[in-house]
């Protein structure tokens, strides 16, 4: 047994509005650059519906993911090492740039420097890539909410296989949000498809990265991740990709996309799992026992012979503590609600969902039927095929099986709780039907409604002894606070050249408090100025006005 | 001074100098720039034609120069290849590869021009880049095709080869070069150019060919420690997504690193 810790996420599809802040807050902090305008390393995408990249999920054509051999290997689906290498020159299969879209802006210069006329002017559509007029004709999410209805949901992967049976029913149409990541996943393909070996998963903490002094830009990656979740900067020509928000993880906070989460319906955990056993798991023969094969390489913190594995790999006791409280681990193994996504495409993806009951609610509402009914739901889960074939399809390799039986936990759970909310008597044969106990369906509805922050996201800091060997806390220098010497970045060759000053175990405090108190950091030590961006509006900031002069200096305000 | 020693032992030596200095240099402070900056993402149908067959052509090209400059003539004859039987190989095949660069090369050029979102992001160092590369291929396929079209061929393994390795044995003979035909030794003189010119721009790919990940194991672990004291992230930090400017419906070159974003 080889214990490794992996920070590990898990979805509540069902309190997803598709509100896209989590994907706009994501881009604002990493992609908001150019050569990355059209990379969005947390999209929402709206199921059914084609995704971002269009019919990602398609593997027989974007050639994602694993695939296993005769003699029950894994090998990459676009091929093994040599046929890498002699498609290096043109990689067959990277998705071009009209199948994520092409990024554009507005010419809004044209609204202040048109000439006088009878028209009034417009800010014409121009491209991000050519500087040319263009037609903004797709997105990362043009169909959302069903937009472009049929015509577009029909090219949907998923739905393709199973619509066949059920295309007729369509018309009952359902309509859930699928907020993606990278997966980070146990057995990742993109670093097994990447030629220079520049992506990596780290040791610690399992999030994959790359880095960007290695990436030689062979794109390779693209084609290996069958989430499509690596992207290619075309102005520098790296690969970049959901980090995590390590910087942030670092200091135990939660990612970008999880910290500003309207629905509050992410969350951050670790787990810990037998690295030895990984290889194995993904390669088991049928599809449909990736699920339980992957949950079977998770090893349970509260098991002492595990603590003990776990620290003899040297792993710190406050994260084998904080593996014991993971919120994660309760959802994917104790509850078994969350199902990881596609995990046929066998790469152990590391990002799980709790599979939404709502479409089901909302036919039994719109039916006329009791929607809150334990009868009626669980009735209705077995009965409604589109929903569980299609979410079957999703996460489960489309056995129906499991997402029945998460869809049965969560109607239970709603049905138990609801005679509660209306005083009547517990009715403990509903969490029996369910294989669970009254107890636990309290604590399930605790975990999914009302947990608090700390509760949602349980993240152990890094060890401030490692702070110096940490990558890079945040992506400043160190030095570059307002008014500080390395405030204008400036080496010998103008601006931004030279190397900085990298993060010290000197200045890790500071910047660790820099990123987590109310108030800003102040060194105090220089004549400062004030950046209005990062203003709250509160109070006055020192430096915002000139300092007061005594009157009977002659100058005075 | 005289010519020849100019030609063919100080300029060669300080183009192979620029070329080791540059790349030690590139290497060390241009890490993040070290890539093929490949436009697949902009244009894939014509590149999936011209860049395989530039990319072999040209490998094809390299092997024929390593037999050809570095190997001996006695060697190759110690082992029984006459005169007469390596000239039609290496005519032939360096014919074939030579047409098959230069075409992969035309097809590329003509996309880049052609395809807008190419153009765009085609710098002036790019274009500097395929005016000395094209000038390489050119005047030594031109070279191969006169001496054997023209003349009946020429032994530059008589003369260029033993050259180009005495320059390796510190004992350079620029005698050698002096009486080899104008083709040859410009195609010679631009080749050193092309070296001397390589560190600094995106032909440094090349010294970065992946061979290592037929060995390596799929997937890589890596601790926080390994690397100590990583650099922050600057370049493609550049600010807010830009549109490349246009100026006279020329676009001009995209900026890595502009305003400060942050």
């Amino acid at each position: 047994m080889r214990v490794m810790a992996q920070m590990a996420m898990v979805m509540n599809l069902d309190k997803c509005i598709g509100c896209h802040t989590c994907s706009v807050t994501c881009k604002q902090a990493w992609t908001n650059r150019s050569g990355v305008e059209y990379v969005w390393f947390n999209n929402v995408e709206s199921r059914p519906g084609q995704g971002y990249p269009r019919t990602y999920q398609d593997q027989e054509r974007w050639q994602g993911g694993w695939v296993r051999t005769r003699s029950g290997r894994l090998k990459p689906r676009a091929g093994g090492r040599l046929r890498k290498l002699l498609g290096i020159f043109a990689n067959p299969k990277l998705p071009a740039m009209r199948d994520y879209y092409e990024p554009w802006t507005y010419d809004y210069e044209h609204l202040l420097s048109a000439p006088a006329g009878e028209d009034t002017p417009v800010a014409r559509p121009k491209s991000l890539l050519t500087g040319q007029d263009t037609k903004v004709t797709w997105s990362a999410n043009w169909d959302d909410s069903l937009a472009g209805g049929n015509e577009i949901a029909a090219g949907d992967p998923v739905l393709r296989q199973v619509a066949d049976r059920v295309r007729q029913e369509y018309e009952k149409a359902f309509l859930f949000f699928l907020p993606r990541i990278c997966e980070h996943c146990l057995n990742p393909s993109c670093a097994a498809s990447c030629p220079s070996g520049a992506i990596y998963k780290r040791a610690e903490d399992g999030i994959v990265l790359v880095d960007q002094d290695r990436c030689r830009g062979w794109r390779m990656c693209v084609t290996g991740c069958p989430y499509k979740k690596v992207y290619f900067n075309h102005r520098t020509g790296k690969a970049e990709k959901c980090t995590f928000c390590f910087p942030r993880i670092e200091i135990g906070q939660p990612t970008i996309c999880s910290e500003t989460c309207v629905g509050r319906l992410r969350y951050i955990g670790l787990m810990l799992y037998d690295a030895d056993a990984v290889a194995a798991a993904a390669a088991v023969k049928d599809e449909t026992d990736l699920y339980a094969a992957q949950r079977s390489v998770f090893l349970d913190p509260r098991d002492p012979r595990v603590a003990a594995e776990a620290r003899a790999a040297g792993i710190p006791d406050d994260w084998i503590e904080a593996a014991a409280r993971s919120p994660v681990w309760d959802l994917i193994m104790r509850y078994e609600v969350a199902l990881p996504l596609h995990p046929e495409y066998r790469t152990m993806p590391m990002v799980w969902y709790i599979p939404p009951l709502s479409p089901v609610v909302d036919v039994l509402r719109d039916t006329g039927h009791d929607g809150e009914n334990a009868g009626n739901l669980f009735g209705a889960v077995d009965a409604l095929r589109i929903p569980v074939e299609y979410l079957a399809g999703l996460f489960t390799a489309g056995d129906p099986a499991p997402v029945r039986a998460v869809l049965n936990r969560l109607a239970a759970m709603r049905a138990y709780q609801r005679r509660i909310n209306l005083g009547e008597p517990r009715n403990e044969s509903i969490a029996t039907a369910v294989g669970m106990t009254g107890a636990q369906l309290d604590d399930m509805y605790r975990l999914l409604a009302i947990a608090k922050y700390e509760e949602r996201y349980v993240i152990p800091a890094a060890h401030a002894e490692d702070a110096h060997r940490l990558e890079q806390l945040g992506t400043e220098c160190s030095l570059d606070y307002d008014g500080g010497p390395g405030m204008y970045q400036t080496g010998p060759f103008g601006e931004a050249s030279g190397t900085a000053v990298p993060v010290q175990v000197e200045t890790f405090h500071m910047l660790r408090s820099r990123q987590t108190a109310d108030a800003g950091t102040d060194p105090g030590d220089q004549p400062r100025r004030v950046n209005l961006l990062n203003w709250d509006g509160k109070g006055r900031p020192a430096g915002l006005f000139p300092p007061r002069r005594d009157p009977d200096d002659g100058g005075g305000q | 001074m005289n010519t020849n020693v100019l030609l063919w032992v100080v300029y060669p030596y300080l183009a192979i100098a620029v070329l080791v200095g540059g790349l030690i240099w590139r290497y060390r402070y241009d890490k993040f720039g070290w890539t093929t900056r490949s436009s697949q993402l902009y244009e894939s149908a014509v590149l999936r034609w011209g860049s395989p067959m530039f990319h072999f052509g040209v490998l094809l090209v390299l092997i024929g120069h390593v037999g050809g400059l570095l190997v001996p003539k006695s060697w190759t004859e110690a082992v029984g290849v006459t005169e007469h039987t390596y000239h039609l190989t290496a005519v032939f095949v360096g014919t074939v590869a030579g047409l098959c660069t230069l075409i992969g090369m035309a097809i590329l050029i003509a996309r880049r021009r052609l395809t807008g979102p190419v153009f765009a992001a085609t710098t002036r160092n790019d274009k500097a880049m395929y005016v000395v590369l094209a000038a390489v291929i050119v005047l030594g396929l031109w070279a191969t095709v006169k001496a054997n079209v023209a003349g009946d061929g020429y032994d530059y393994r008589q003369t260029v080869s033993p050259w180009f390795r005495s320059l390796f044995y510190l004992s350079p003979d620029p005698e050698l070069m002096a009486g080899v035909p104008a083709s040859f030794q410009a195609h010679v003189l631009a080749a050193f150019a092309l070296f001397a010119f390589w560190p600094f721009t995106r032909l440094v790919h090349a010294f970065s060919a992946p061979v290592g990940y037929l060995t390596r194991p799929y997937v890589v672990y890596r601790s926080r420690d390994a690397r100590p004291g990583l650099r922050p992230a600057r370049r493609g930090w550049g600010g807010p997504p830009s549109a490349p400017t246009t100026r006279r419906g020329t676009p001009a070159r995209p900026t890595e690193r502009s305003r400060g974003g942050r």
